[in-house]
């Protein structure tokens, strides 16, 4: 037999990696190249480096992405200063993101760990027909009142959602057909409890809710702000963040290091689920009214934010704070062509084409990644 | 040879009428490298997954360091310092080498953040870092997708996390079918750095060159029964195909 000499690593080795993030200068040293080198180096051939977070996130789609948005603001802000870049401008623009920001935030995690959710827009007029329904049942005018349906919403929203995990976790439906499946289903269960009319009783105490602005902003827009930044939180930097990204980037290799996959997923539905729940609380306190018939382009909306913001079709791939650029990028393009006198249908012919180029680039960056 | 560390003794495992393991024998020894080789159909990758936990047997008896277990699942072998390196590696190809080593078994923060499920991603990073630095790895950026990576890193990667997590047997499963010379000799030394660190692992390969080169024993398994085994060294290609394809008894050695 031929023995391989067995190199045992220098003994300096393991306390200079410690000292990673000034290591990376001797990479050059290394010199020996990626794809295999001088095998006589063997165990010295340490090459660690530590790439810096900023030069990391400089990289990323999110950066892309607001760099885009970063240069639309700007643009329109030229091009019609005294009407773009006001705090009417900004409140408009907020408040209408924020109940698809909402929608966004679970639809991020879904994505990230592979899946899709078409259902979210027939779940968020449920929700909200639940909630106007409890409110009237329950009759008065009270706090209290508005507090119980709103939870009623959350609920009405959770259950959808665990119908959807548990279809494609457990009957292995595709989450595509699954939730189509239940964006009809909610869809006529909410016109079912209406008769098909808009509920538009509301109790007083929720219109105080929308007529109030503290510090000029709708409530809506601190709840979209309080989701966000709670979503990409835990996305990013808890055990639950990092098994949604395990699960869609090797279903087979997180079951495998110990994660109950089926039990993650059908979480992760809930969580999107119960999030259209408190869009269709935030929408009805808005509107006043049940808007049947206004969402039924808010899945097709949302994801469109989502895959903007560098969320990976494929799974495994996806920020948060890339959700919230994404989410602007078509709210800004649309109140900007409004306020430069654009017709705003152009909105969507530009966004369906920035989707496309941006899911290309996305294509084309895997690409040069994978071809080791 | 030394005392073995794991060993199996008349394993049976069958699958309606058919007998896949007919009462084979396994034994490793720590830090050494036993080969399991042959033919297609012999019953490796059963046996395998009855040592890995992933299957059960329907008779014989396992023994780890003397005592008789009996694994309920893979995480049950995981726990008694048991790993496997699968052939398609189950890495994330989208996250980093690190967060790969430590999928599945986070390390939380200390205090009320831990509570909150808040990872400890420095310590995690760290304790990556030095795994592959001890093993001689040369992992470029630690943070770059695995999918960055080239074949026989990648293979490094998995490897190293099993080693990480098992201190008594990693099973390997074909660690160089899709490499190229150069990176095969790589994963090679790293394999016998792996034996060399006291661990026993087992290896099962087609490659009946690489056999001889990198393990210190190799058994051979024909039909569902140990039919051979041979110490590595003064051993022949010929001697080991004969004795898979039933052209030539081995001795027991």
């Amino acid at each position: 037999m031929t023995e391989i000499p067995a190199q045992a690593p220098p003994a300096g080795a393991a306390d200079d990696a410690d000292k990673a993030p000034t290591a990376g200068a001797r990479s050059g040293a290394g010199g020996a190249s990626d794809t295999g080198g001088v095998d006589g180096t063997g165990g010295g051939a340490l090459r660690i480096v530590h790439r810096s977070p900023l030069r990391k996130f400089l990289s990323s789609s999110p950066a892309y992405m607001g760099l885009v948005l970063l240069l639309l603001v700007l643009l329109f802000s030229a091009l019609r200063p005294e009407a773009f870049p006001t705090t009417a401008t900004g409140r408009n623009i907020s408040l209408d993101i924020s109940v698809l920001l909402v929608m966004a935030v679970g639809m991020t995690y879904v994505m990230v760990a592979g899946g899709f959710d078409l259902s979210i827009g027939s779940v968020l007029v449920f929700s909200g027909v639940v909630m106007a329904k409890t409110m009237s049942a329950l009759g008065g005018d009270g706090a209290l009142v508005v507090v119980a349906g709103m939870a009623a919403a959350v609920l009405a929203g959770v259950a959808w959602g665990l119908v959807n995990g548990l279809c494609i976790t457990v009957l292995k439906v595709p989450a595509l057909i699954t939730t189509l499946g239940t964006m009809g289903a909610a869809l006529g269960a909410s016109q079912l409890l209406t008769g098909g009319n808009d509920v538009t009783t509301v109790p007083d105490a929720l219109l105080t809710i929308t007529t109030s602005r503290p510090l000029g902003f709708s409530w809506l827009v601190y709840v979209a702000a309080l989701v966000a930044v709670a979503g990409g939180l835990v996305l990013a930097f808890t055990r639950f963040g990092r098994h949604t990204y395990l699960v869609g980037s090797n279903e087979e290799s997180a079951r495998r290091a110990g994660i109950n996959v089926g039990r993650h997923l059908v979480r992760l539905y809930a969580i999107s689920g119960g999030l259209a729940g408190v869009a269709g609380a935030m929408s009805l306190t808005r509107f006043a009214t049940t808007t049947i018939s206004g969402h039924a382009t808010d899945a097709l909306q949302v994801i469109t934010g989502v895959v903007l913001g560098g969320t990976s079709l494929y799974g495994g791939i996806g920020t948060v704070l890339g959700t919230v650029v994404g989410i602007f990028i078509p709210a800004v393009l649309q109140n900007g062509f409004v306020v430069t006198h654009v017709q705003p249908y152009w909105q969507q012919v530009v966004i369906g084409f920035v989707l496309i180029a941006a899911v290309y680039v996305d294509h084309l960056k895997r690409a040069r990644r994978d071809r080791s | 040879m030394a005392d073995p560390l794991l060993e199996a003794r008349g394993i049976g495992k069958s699958y309606g009428h058919v007998e896949v393991l007919r009462g084979a024998d396994f034994s490793v020894a720590r830090g050494e490298v036993t080969a399991l080789i042959g033919d297609n159909g012999a019953g490796k990758s059963t046996l395998v997954k009855i040592l890995s936990g992933a299957l059960s047997p329907d008779a014989g008896e396992i023994r780890l360091a003397g005592e008789r277990v009996a694994f309920g699942s893979p995480e049950d072998a995981h726990g008694m310092g048991i790993e496997t390196v699968y052939q398609d590696l189950a890495l994330a190809p989208e996250l980093g080498s690190a967060e790969n080593v430590f999928a599945g078994r986070e390390l939380l923060k200390p205090g009320i953040l831990g509570r909150l499920g808040v990872l400890d991603r420095r310590t995690m990073r760290d304790r990556a870092r030095r795994a592959f630095a001890e093993m001689g790895t040369d992992v470029k950026d630690i943070e770059a997708p695995v999918a960055a990576l080239s074949g026989g890193q990648r293979q490094s990667v998995a490897i190293c996390r099993s080693v990480l997590w098992a201190d008594k047997v990693v099973f390997m499963d074909e660690p160089t079918a899709a490499l190229g010379v150069r990176q095969t000799g790589k994963v090679l030394e790293l394999i016998r750095r792996v034996a060399d660190r006291g661990i026993a692992v087992v290896l099962i390969s087609h490659n009946m060159p690489e056999v001889l080169q990198v393990a210190d024993r190799v058994q051979v398994l024909r039909l569902g029964r140990r039919v051979a085994e041979f110490a590595a060294a003064g051993t022949t290609v010929e001697q080991l195909v004969g004795a898979m394809t039933g052209a030539l008894e081995g001795n027991a050695a």
